[in-house]
């Protein structure tokens, strides 16, 4: 019997990316379900009762909730192609480690960049800035976070990247100029294709944070 | 190379977070050195070992160091595959285990915290945050001896804080969330966690955290 896959997801979501990456880097053919985040539809509501929040997997009926345990689970599911997560139990835990920091730290201040103002904003510039640095210094001169290999902490940050042009831009700020080797990264990862496939444009990212704002009635 | 050589953990006997770690070295019998850490003074080992975040615990083994409770506990799953498994081999009953672990971590911990300790004019919204966020692991828990089924697992590691240090912490802010007429599974679950007998050992006393407790976090309860 072939596998059910559906993804509940919401395309400016870098942590929906993350699952819609993973699922690409295995060949696994998933049906992409569109969410209405201000209107949130019946399966959403059954899929993940405790967060109602996107990306939802479902495979074959069971639903696994949360991006980076997603990530984790399709590796685990489908472990013939493209390992995701080393097998070296130390560098796994590296991995798990950084995964963990992407989740605890950009999103809080990446929000500020766009969605505060004064002194707000330029103190949620200045930890990004911060955030991507450390996790620059963490990337060093290694093509991806995991050495050779695309892997679990390129998945975790490069939705993020997605969203750099919309920072910048709201924020009155340049990420490349302070973090030139996270640029380059961003690139490199953007030219495999399963990241090319799950990404949005950057433009179409800036165009639909005047959306957000309004939604969270921010001006 | 003896896998069990060289295995320090730098700790704090009051954190539960520490203790995570503890309780796992523990039942799969994995010896290691104890090294406490100094509260409200983070000590050079720390720094050299977690110099991002800073916290204990920390784990090092054969020399590489590895931070963040849950990300350790798991490390020493993968590396010592005794018969004692925390985390079940199914990828989707793991996907579970993470999933509510995380939910212990991030919100269950977080709002019973600010709900005893946090400033006033945030109570009643943590309080109730914290009590939906136990009524879920309520439900989670059912009939089951623990979360992990019939033997200890990775949510019932993670959820060391409500089987121990919450009463504790109830008792020491006055502020009463989880009773046994509203939660009689996690308190049927938690009287059987910490009875067991490695855990005990590593639990750290009663009145002692109460104190430290009172001495860290009651004077913020006048706010």
């Amino acid at each position: 019997m072939a596998d059910e896959v559906i993804l509940l997801d919401f395309w400016p979501s870098m942590f929906g990316m993350r699952t819609r990456i993973a699922l690409e880097e295995k060949n696994v053919k998933f049906d992409y379900r569109e969410q209405d985040l201000w209107n949130k539809s019946p399966i959403l509501l059954e899929m993940n009762p405790v967060h109602s929040k996107i990306p939802v997997l479902i495979h074959n009926g069971k639903p696994v909730c949360e991006s980076l345990i997603q990530v984790e689970y399709i590796d685990e599911v489908w472990p013939g192609i493209n390992p995701l997560l080393p097998s070296d139990p130390y560098q796994r835990a590296q991995a798990k480690f950084w995964g963990d920091y992407i989740d605890k730290k950009v999103y809080a201040s990446a929000r500020l960049t766009w969605g505060a103002k004064g002194e707000e904003q330029e103190a949620g510039k200045k930890e990004l800035i911060e955030i991507l640095k450390t996790l620059e210094s963490e990337l060093g001169d290694k093509i991806y976070f995991g050495g050779e290999t695309f892997g679990y902490v390129d998945i975790a940050l490069i939705g993020f990247y997605s969203w750099f042009g919309a920072y910048e831009k709201f924020g009155n700020f340049s990420i490349e100029a302070e973090c030139p080797k996270l640029i380059a990264w961003g690139k490199r990862c953007v030219e495999r294709e399963s990241v090319a496939k799950s990404l949005p444009d950057s433009e179409k990212i800036i165009k639909f944070v005047p959306e957000l704002k309004k939604h969270f009635g921010i001006e | 190379m003896n896998q069990d050589e060289q295995v320090k953990v730098l700790g704090l006997w009051g954190s539960p977070f520490s203790k995570r770690v503890e309780i796992v070295l523990k039942l799969k019998g994995i010896p290691y050195e104890y090294i406490e850490d100094v509260y409200g003074n983070k000590s050079p080992m720390l720094l050299k070992y977690n110099p991002i975040h800073k916290k204990v615990p920390v784990l090092v083994h054969n020399g590489r160091s590895i931070a963040e409770s849950l990300v350790i506990v798991e490390y020493i799953e993968d590396t010592w595959k005794t018969s004692y498994m925390i985390l079940p081999q199914d990828p989707y009953e793991r996907a579970m285990a993470r999933f509510w672990a995380k939910y212990v971590d991030e919100k269950v911990m977080v709002a019973m915290w600010k709900a005893c300790w946090g400033p006033k004019s945030e109570r009643e919204k943590e309080t109730k945050e914290a009590y939906e966020g136990l009524k879920y692991l309520e439900k989670e828990l059912g009939d089951k001896h623990f979360f992990g089924g019939e033997t200890i697992g990775f949510v019932d590691i993670a959820a060391d804080f409500i089987g121990y240090w919450l009463g504790i912490v109830q008792e020491a802010s006055g502020v009463t969330i989880m009773t046994a007429e509203e939660f009689p599974n996690l308190q049927r679950w938690s009287k059987e966690f910490i009875s067991n007998n490695f855990i005990k050992e590593v639990l750290p006393p009663k009145q002692k955290l109460a104190t430290l407790l009172k001495a860290q976090f009651g004077s913020v309860t006048s706010d």
